[in-house]
C-alpha cells in the first residue's frame, strides 16, 4: 500500500478514455462499478468537451455480484453497438472489475460483431495513465493500420519524384496539456515546410484514419508518453522513420524543424528564418538580467520536465537546483539530463517525496504540477504549471501552446509571471520596513496578499546536531531577501553543523555566505 | 423499517417506476469533498486503487491545499497477490500520515470498491489503530464504495459510523433534539437560534469537531435534515431514538412542516410556533416571490444523483409554480420520504434507478426548459440545447431554512437567467 495524497496519474483506463474520447467513431465498453463515470467529468469540465465521451460503462453494483456480471458486460457491448454504430470498439476493465475477472475481450468476441473489437489489458494495480494511453493507442494502431497498397512489408516509403512528402502526427490525446494549441503549432511548422499531414492521431481520428496510417513517409512523435510505442511498431512494419523531437522552447524547435526538413528532404531555411519566437529578445532586454540563476525546481511528465529544464537553463539563464519525473518509463532521459544539470533525478510517483525534495533545496520557482502548487502554497514558493496533471484553468480558452515559436512565448510569459519583478525585489532588499511593500507579501502583481513563512524544512533531519542560532543572527536572517531566506538559513545551518559549531552567530551568516557565494 | 411499504399510489400521488442500467452517478467517496470541511479535525483515509484517488482529486483537486485532509492509501500488486499483509501495510500507512498530520483527531478509514472485493476487513482495522493511537485519535471505518453507495450515502455511512460512539444521554435532563444531516454552517446556526426560540434544546450530527459530537439515548428524539441517511437513521434507532417523521427543510413550506415535527413532538404551543416561524416565512415568501416569475411553468426534469430530487421537485411543484417531467432518484427511501411524496402534485413520475442512454432519450423527447443533472450530462445537454442545473451544487450551496429558501430558488434560476442575458 502507498500512502497518496495526491496522485500524478490516474489509472490506465483513463488513458485509454483519452484516447478514445480523443477519436471519432470509436467506442469504448468499460467493465466498472457503478460511481467509475466521474472520469466523464474529466472530458465534459475540466476539458470542457461539448459531447459525453463515447464510453459505457456496466456500473456494477454490490448486488450483481451474487448474479452474472458477465452477461451484464455483453449486454452493455451489444447495446453500445446498436446504439452508437462505432466503426470499431474498444473493451476492457477498470480496477474494481480487473478483481472479479469477467474478461472483456473473450466475452466481446464470442458476441462476434461485425467491426473489429480491441480488447486491452490493462493492469490497474501495477501501470497508469500515460501507460494505459500509450498501449491503447499501440494496440489500435497495431489492429487496424494496413500496409499501403503495393509496397512489401517493411519496405522504406517511397515517394514518387515531385510528390509532396507527407507524415503523420501522433500523441495528441483528449485531457493532454495543452495538445489543442501545440497540434495548431506543429501543423504550422510542418505545413509551412512543404510537408502534407497524412493523418493526425489520436486526436480528430477515426479508425479508418488509423487504417491509413502506412501511407505516410515518416511519422512526427509530439509526446512520446503516448505515441512512441505506437511509432516504433509502424517503424518496424512499414519502414516509416520517425521523429520525435519534442518543439518545446526555441532551441528544440529549431531542432525539430530541421529533423522534420531531413526526415522530407526538404530545407528548413525559410521556416526558420528571422526572429519565429520573441523570446530570444526578451530574455536578453535588461530587464531579465535579475532572472540569471534564480534557482529552479522543475517536475513533470518527462516530456514537459526535460523540456523545462532545457528552457530554463539555457534560454532564460536559471540554475536547475531540482528536476524529476513521475514517469518512470523515461527515468533514463530524465536522469541523463539531470547530471549535465550536476544534480540528481528524483524519479518519483510520491507526491510526499516531491515535497521533501523542494523543501531541501529551497527554490525560488517551482515549474511543476497541479500537485506542485500544493506544495509551493504551503512552502510559500511561486510556482508555474508545465505539465500535467492540470485542473481546469489549464485548459484556456486563449491560444497557449507549449510547443513551437508561439509555445516559446507562451513559456516565457509562464515562468516570469510568479516571480517578484526586479525594482520590486531590489527595493525589497534594501528597505525592510515598508508597511505595503514588505516581504511577508507575494508579488504586488499576484495581489500581495500575505503568504507564510516557509516552512522549516521537514527534511529528514539527521537529529544528531542541532544548531542554535544567536539573536543578532536570526535577525541579520531577516534582513535577506524573502525568496532566498530559506536556502540562507538551510546554507548556514549546514555550514555550522559540518564544522561542529554550536552557536549560529553573525560571523558564522557571513561566513557561510562567504563560502557558498558563487 | 419498512422500506418498500406501498405507497399511496393507485388513488392519485405520484407515478413511481423503477429502472435499471447505466447509472451515471458519484460513489460515496465523494462525500469526503464536504465532509472533510465540516469536520475540522478528521481526516479521510480511502482504502482502495488509483481510480479511487483520482476521483477525490479530480473532485477537490482545483482548490490547493496546503494541507488536505484526505489522502488515500492505494492497494498495489503486492497487496492483491498477499505477499504483504494487508493490514500490516495499513497500519504503516496510517503511522505514516500520523507523524506528518499531528492534528488529526478523528481518522476514518473509508471503504472502496476494490477493498469491499477482497474484503479487506476496515472495520477490525479501525478497532486495531484505535487502541494503538488512543486516547489522541479515534479510528472509525465506513464504505464509500460505488458497488454499494451513491454519492450522498457516502455521507450516510460516515455519520452511521459515528453514531455508535456517541457519548449517551446525560441521566436527568431531558434530551436534546437531534438534527442529522451536515448542513452549512451558516443554516446551522439558523436553525439552532430557531429551535432556542421555540425553547427546544437541539444538537446536531456531525458536529465540528472530533471532541464535539452530540450525546443519544433511549429519549432522543431526532430529525433528519437530509433525506440520504437510512443507515444514520437505523443507528440512531438501534439506540433507542425515535426520527420525528417529517418533509425535508427546503423552502418555506418544507423548513415550516420540518420545525412543525419538532415543535409538537416538544409541546410548543401553536401560538409560539406562530411567532417564532412568522417573520422567516415572510422573509421566506417574499424572496421566493421575485424567483417564481423566472421559474412558473417551467418544465422540470431531473436525473438521479444525490436523493434530494424528490424534495426539490416538491418545492419546486408547490412554491414556485415548476411543472414536473420526471424526478429521477438513485434511491427511494418510502418511509423517510413518505410525507414529500404526500406533497407531489399527483401523477408525478418519480423514477428510482437509471438506464443511463434510455433516460436521455426520454430528456431529449420532451425537452425541459431545466435538467437538474451531474456534471457528466450538463454541458452535452447544453450544447444540446437544454439548459441544465447541475446538482452537485446542491450538496455545497447552504439550501436549507427560510433564509436559503430564495437562494435555493436562485440556483435553479440562474441558468435560465443566463440563457436571456448572453448575446453571443
Amino acid at each position: 500500500m502507498q500512502l497518496t495524497v495526491w496522485t500524478y496519474e490516474g489509472p490506465p483506463h483513463i488513458g485509454a478514455m483519452r484516447v478514445a474520447t480523443a477519436m471519432r467513431g470509436l467506442h469504448y465498453v468499460l467493465h466498472a462499478p457503478q460511481g467509475d463515470t466521474y472520469a466523464d467529468l474529466l472530458f465534459t469540465m475540466i476539458e470542457r468537451r461539448d459531447a459525453r465521451p463515447p464510453v459505457t460503462y456496466t456500473t456494477f453494483q454490490a448486488q450483481d455480484l451474487g448474479r452474472d456480471t458477465a452477461e451484464i458486460f455483453k449486454n452493455a457491448v451489444r447495446e453500445a453497438y446498436a446504439r452508437f454504430r462505432p466503426e470499431a470498439m474498444i473493451v476492457g476493465a477498470s480496477c474494481t472489475a480487473e478483481l472479479i475477472q469477467d474478461d472483456p475481450g473473450g466475452l466481446a468476441r464470442a458476441l462476434d460483431l461485425p467491426i473489429p473489437v480491441v480488447p486491452l489489458e490493462l493492469p490497474a494495480y501495477q501501470k497508469k495513465e500515460n501507460w494505459g494511453a500509450s498501449e491503447t493507442f499501440y494496440r489500435l494502431v497495431r489492429a487496424l493500420a494496413r500496409p499501403p497498397a503495393g509496397r512489401a512489408p517493411g519496405a522504406r516509403p517511397d515517394r514518387a519524384p515531385g510528390a509532396r512528402p507527407t507524415c503523420n502526427i501522433l500523441g495528441p490525446t483528449a485531457l493532454g496539456f495543452r495538445h489543442r494549441d501545440d497540434l495548431r503549432e506543429v501543423q504550422d511548422l510542418v505545413g509551412r515546410l512543404g510537408i502534407g499531414v497524412n493523418v493526425v492521431a489520436p486526436l480528430g481520428a477515426s479508425p479508418s484514419d488509423l487504417g491509413r496510417l502506412g501511407e505516410a513517409d515518416f511519422n512526427v512523435v509530439l509526446y512520446p508518453e503516448v505515441a512512441r510505442s505506437a511509432a516504433q511498431w509502424l517503424e518496424r512494419t512499414f519502414g516509416q522513420p520517425l521523429v520525435d523531437v519534442v518543439p518545446i522552447g526555441v532551441k528544440a524547435t529549431v531542432a525539430f524543424v530541421e529533423a522534420v526538413a531531413a526526415a522530407a528532404g526538404v530545407d528548413p531555411g525559410p521556416v526558420l528564418a528571422g526572429a519565429p519566437s520573441r523570446l530570444p529578445w526578451y530574455t536578453r532586454s535588461v530587464d531579465s538580467t535579475y532572472l540569471t540563476g534564480k534557482r529552479v525546481f522543475v517536475f513533470g511528465d518527462a516530456t514537459h520536465a526535460l523540456a523545462a529544464a532545457r528552457v530554463a537553463r539555457s534560454e532564460l539563464g536559471f540554475t536547475v537546483v531540482g528536476l524529476g519525473t513521475y514517469g518512470r518509463e523515461f527515468a533514463r532521459e530524465v536522469r541523463a539530463e539531470a547530471q549535465s544539470h550536476g544534480i540528481e533525478a528524483l524519479i518519483t510517483d510520491d507526491y510526499l517525496d516531491v515535497e521533501a525534495a523542494i523543501a531541501a533545496c529551497q527554490p525560488e520557482l517551482v515549474l511543476g504540477t497541479q500537485m506542485e502548487r500544493h506544495v509551493a502554497k504551503r512552502l510559500g514558493i511561486p510556482c508555474a504549471v508545465i505539465s500535467a496533471p492540470m485542473h481546469v484553468q489549464d485548459f484556456p480558452a486563449r491560444h497557449s501552446p507549449q510547443m513551437g515559436f508561439e509555445g516559446a512565448n507562451v513559456l516565457f510569459d509562464a515562468f516570469v509571471h510568479p516571480l517578484m519583478m526586479g525594482l520590486e525585489e531590489h527595493l525589497l532588499a534594501m528597505f525592510r520596513d515598508d508597511p505595503e511593500f514588505h516581504d511577508g507579501v507575494a508579488p504586488s502583481h499576484l495581489g500581495g496578499q500575505p503568504r507564510p513563512e516557509p516552512a522549516a524544512a521537514p527534511a529528514p533531519a539527521p537529529a544528531a546536531i542541532t544548531v542554535a542560532w544567536a539573536a543578532d543572527a536570526e535577525k541579520e536572517l531577516r534582513k535577506i531577501p524573502f525568496f532566498v531566506r530559506g536556502k540562507a538559513r538551510h546554507n548556514t545551518e549546514r555550514f555550522a553543523r559540518e564544522r561542529s559549531l554550536p552557536l549560529i552567530t553573525l560571523e558564522t551568516l557571513y561566513d557561510a555566505k562567504a563560502h557558498f557565494s558563487r | 423499517m419498512n422500506a418498500h411499504a406501498p405507497l399511496p399510489g393507485a388513488a392519485g400521488g405520484p407515478v413511481l417506476r423503477q429502472e435499471r442500467g447505466q447509472r451515471a452517478v458519484f460513489c460515496g467517496l465523494t462525500g469526503i469533498v464536504w465532509l472533510h470541511r465540516k469536520i475540522q479535525d478528521a481526516f479521510f483515509l480511502v482504502v482502495g486503487s488509483r481510480t479511487c484517488a483520482h476521483l477525490i482529486q479530480s473532485a477537490a483537486g482545483v482548490m490547493i491545499f496546503s494541507e488536505p485532509r484526505f489522502a488515500t492509501a492505494i492497494i498495489d500488486e503486492r497487496d492483491l497477490a498477499g505477499l504483504a499483509d494487508a493490514n500490516e501495510e495499513l497500519d504503516r500507512v496510517v503511522r505514516r500520515l500520523l507523524e506528518r498530520r499531528p492534528d488529526i483527531r478523528l481518522l476514518f478509514l473509508v471503504g472502496s470498491c476494490p477493498s469491499e472485493v477482497i474484503k479487506l476487513d476496515l472495520g477490525r482495522a479501525a478497532e486495531r489503530l484505535s487502541h494503538r493511537v488512543a486516547p489522541g485519535v479515534r479510528v472509525l471505518s465506513y464504505s464509500g464504495s460505488g458497488i454499494e453507495t451513491t454519492f450522498t450515502q457516502g455521507e450516510d455511512a460516515c455519520l452511521a459510523a459515528l453514531v455508535p460512539g456517541l457519548p449517551p444521554e446525560a441521566a436527568g435532563a431531558p434530551a436534546p433534539l437531534l438534527v442529522a444531516g451536515a448542513l452549512a454552517d451558516v443554516v446551522e446556526d439558523q436553525f439552532a437560534r430557531l429551535f432556542a426560540a421555540l425553547g427546544i434544546p437541539v444538537r446536531f450530527l456531525p458536529g465540528r469537531r472530533a471532541a464535539e459530537q452530540p450525546p443519544v439515548g433511549p429519549g432522543t428524539r431526532f430529525l433528519l435534515a437530509q433525506p440520504f441517511l437510512a443507515d444514520t437513521a437505523r443507528a440512531l434507532e438501534a439506540r433507542g431514538a425515535v426520527r420525528l417523521a417529517a418533509p425535508f427543510p427546503l423552502g418555506e413550506e418544507g423548513t415550516t412542516l420540518w420545525l412543525r415535527a419538532a415543535a409538537e413532538a416538544f409541546g410548543v404551543a401553536p401560538e409560539r410556533f406562530e411567532a417564532v416561524t412568522a417573520p422567516g416565512r415572510a422573509r421566506a415568501r417574499a424572496s421566493l416571490a421575485r424567483q417564481r416569475a423566472l421559474i412558473a411553468g417551467r418544465r422540470v426534469f431531473f436525473f438521479p444523483d444525490s436523493q434530494l430530487e424528490v424534495p426539490l421537485a416538491r418545492f419546486l411543484a408547490r412554491e414556485l409554480g415548476a411543472a414536473l417531467l420526471e424526478v429521477g432518484t438513485p434511491y427511494l427511501h418510502r418511509q423517510h420520504l413518505a410525507e414529500e411524496l404526500r406533497l407531489l402534485p399527483d401523477g408525478t413520475v418519480v423514477s428510482e434507478g437509471q438506464s443511463l442512454d434510455d433516460q436521455l432519450d426520454r430528456c431529449r423527447a420532451v425537452r425541459p426548459d431545466i435538467a437538474v443533472c451531474g456534471l457528466g450530462l450538463a454541458n452535452p445537454l447544453e450544447a444540446e440545447g437544454v439548459t441544465t442545473k447541475w446538482s452537485i451544487e446542491l450538496l455545497f450551496t447552504p439550501i436549507q431554512g427560510y433564509d436559503q429558501a430564495g437562494d435555493l430558488a436562485e440556483l435553479f434560476a440562474r441558468p435560465l437567467n443566463r440563457r436571456t442575458r448572453l448575446e453571443v
